[in-house]
């Protein structure tokens, strides 16, 4: 994983990891080692540092949603391999793989819940899952979350850590973009708010469908905002990347996104955003 | 690509015989039919023979018709327009209204450029956020002025680089598929050579999607899954293979709708029988679209992306 952001901000490399099974978690940053509870309190912040480790879809989503308001929207969906795929590996292996080492079906958790006690349908995604591509499952998933919101009138929040589009499902990745955004004129048209919240990373097929339509997009201090990678840009164009390409600041001064905040400061944000935008939805 | 010399010495003989005959006064029919029926088996075999690698490489050949040429074969007027109205004009996403056969429609296209410089220009077909805002640009006059949209995608994807970043080329090309999603038109994408990425499906959300023979459409490039998957440039033709990107594939995973059939060997062996079945076929399917009620339309529509390529519940026995 090409991951280190620098200054504030900071995104800490995790390696793949099987859900609370370690005590204890090394910051990359600075080599402290934080006791996984202690991180829980911090927003997954390394209390000496400052640097961000990632969150799961649960952790993110416990950050963010009133105590014991959150309930999950199951589906059961998980990917055919519609294309067969084997690469150096069979696609089959690594779904398999990172469904046991998240417990999730694919790479994105849906589910309703409240944020300062509005009600909000939030899709969280997570990034350990195949780096949070975009297939057929995370597609269909936030087809539904998005049609549910129109359908309960209440706000839909997305919460980006997707590296694009699932490669190894080729088309129907690709059409999965068509999917979400049909998805989210449905919600247009319903006259219900979308919020977006761009972590790291917010990259690719998953940047230049849904994720840019929201009505409203924060970005939490470290996300990485692109629709290329940085390698295949200088490699097309030969150019030299500005110091900040592609970071949340960069992303807000060139208009993609409206605020741009730090990881605990942003359940905060999402509520005033949702006091603005829904008021009506109340309870 | 798949050895061909074979194929090219026929093809010289023939021209040669042709030539003896009207120098001389020989009838060489009965050879030249002999040599012609030949000469059709060897491409069919070649065709039948030819590996996925094979036929990406034939979606890029540099004599494929594309662009502004075989627009300009296939409609009887078209009139081009340019421009964003935001600050720019990308001259590798371009179109404007066309009439075809008995139909007005808002044509765009990917445009790759046949001279070196035209092709700099055009970036090979990589449109940048004014391209893509020019498409919307352009479907918002479709929609106003009711002309159903003809997209003729050709790109190896949307253009990387600083400035695409900058202006925000992911918001670009999701607009662009919103809106192309919310016409109040019929709309239909042709994916003509390469259907590259977000690059391609920002114009290719449509009600009826059509893919030529030897056409590719795909989430990655070959190049670029290599690279990634497998770490090793050599496993670019395993790649292709492995991303089921072929026109037969996709219509069997149900992701386009029809193929346009090309000349044995590729639509570049024949541009103007090309650009004469491509318009025979997009007019025959708008007639269709047009009797539909846009109701219904927009109904079938939201249908069919909503659920394209979906998957499975485990418990749905289907
Ligand atoms: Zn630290």
């Amino acid at each position: 994983m090409p991951i280190r952001r620098d200054s504030k901000g900071r995104y800490v490399e995790v390696e793949l990891r099987r859900a609370e099974e370690t005590l204890w978690l090394r910051c990359r940053e600075c080599g402290e080692l934080v006791f996984r509870r202690k991180l829980k309190e911090t927003n997954h912040i390394c209390p000496r540092c400052g640097a961000y480790f990632f969150l799961t879809a649960q952790e993110r989503i416990a950050s963010l949603v009133d105590r014991d308001t959150y309930a999950p929207i199951e589906s059961g969906y998980a990917s055919d391999d519609p294309l067969a795929f084997v690469d150096r590996r069979p696609y089959r292996e690594r779904l398999d793989e990172a469904q046991a080492i998240t417990g999730l079906n694919d790479a994105v958790v849906v589910g309703r819940g409240m944020v300062d006690g509005r009600p909000l349908l939030l899709a969280v995604m997570d990034f350990r899952f195949i780096g949070g591509s975009m297939g057929q499952v995370v597609g269909e998933e936030i087809a539904v979350a998005l049609e549910r919101a129109a359908e309960l009138r209440i706000p839909f929040v997305l919460v980006v850590a997707s590296g694009g589009a699932r490669v190894q499902e080729g088309a129907v990745s690709l059409m999965q973009m068509a999917k979400t955004v049909a998805a989210r004129n449905l919600l247009a048209a319903a006259n219900v708010p979308f919020i977006a919240v761009f972590t790291y990373p917010s990259t690719g097929g998953m940047l230049a469908s849904v994720a840019s339509l929201a009505d409203v997009t924060i970005a939490e201090l470290g996300a990485m905002i692109g629709f290329a990678g940085p390698r295949v840009i200088e490699q097309t164009t030969g150019q030299r990347l500005p110091e900040s390409f592609q970071t949340a600041t960069f992303a807000l001064e060139h208009g993609v996104v409206d605020q741009v905040v730090p990881r605990e400061s942003l359940r905060a944000e999402l509520a005033r955003a949702l006091l603005v935008l829904s008021g009506d939805h109340n309870g | 690509m798949v050895d061909d010399s074979a194929i090219r010495a026929l093809e010289a003989k023939l021209v040669e015989l042709r030539q003896m005959m009207e120098a001389g006064n020989v009838d060489l029919t009965e050879e030249l039919a002999m040599l012609e029926s030949k000469l059709l088996k060897l491409r069919r075999e070649q065709y039948a023979r030819m590996s996925e690698w094979d036929r990406v490489k034939l979606a890029r050949h540099p004599e494929r018709p594309r662009g502004l040429p075989l627009v300009e074969a296939m409609a009887h007027a078209f009139y081009e327009l340019r421009g964003d109205r935001m600050g720019g004009d990308d001259p590798a996403l371009r179109g404007g209204p066309a009439i075809l056969g008995d139909h007005r429609v808002m044509l765009l296209f990917h445009h790759r450029g046949s001279t070196p410089e035209e092709q700099r220009a055009c970036r090979h077909g990589m449109a940048t956020p004014e391209g893509y805002r020019k498409s919307l640009r352009l479907m918002e006059i479709a929609d106003r002025l009711k002309l159903p949209v003809i997209s003729l995608v050709d790109t190896p994807g949307a253009y990387p680089g600083v400035q695409s970043e900058e202006q925000n080329i992911a918001g670009a090309i999701a607009q662009s598929i919103s809106r192309m999603l919310s016409l109040n038109v019929p709309t239909i994408a042709v994916i003509l050579g390469e259907g590259g990425s977000g690059g391609a499906i920002a114009v290719a959300a449509a009600d009826r999607v059509l893919m030529m023979e030897n056409a590719t459409y795909s989430v990655i490039s070959p190049e670029g899954a290599a690279a990634i998957l497998w770490k090793d440039p050599s496993a670019t033709p395993q790649a292709a293979q492995a991303l089921r990107l072929t026109a037969p594939q996709l219509l069997e995973l149900e992701l386009i709708d029809a193929i346009v059939p090309e000349a044995i060997g590729g639509a570049h062996t024949d541009p103007k029988r090309t650009a004469e079945d491509l318009r025979a076929t997009l007019c025959q399917q708008l007639t269709t679209l047009c009797e539909r009620p846009l109701d219904e339309l927009r109904h079938l529509r939201y249908k069919r992306y909503r659920n394209a390529g979906s998957a499975r519940t485990p418990t749905d026995p289907s």
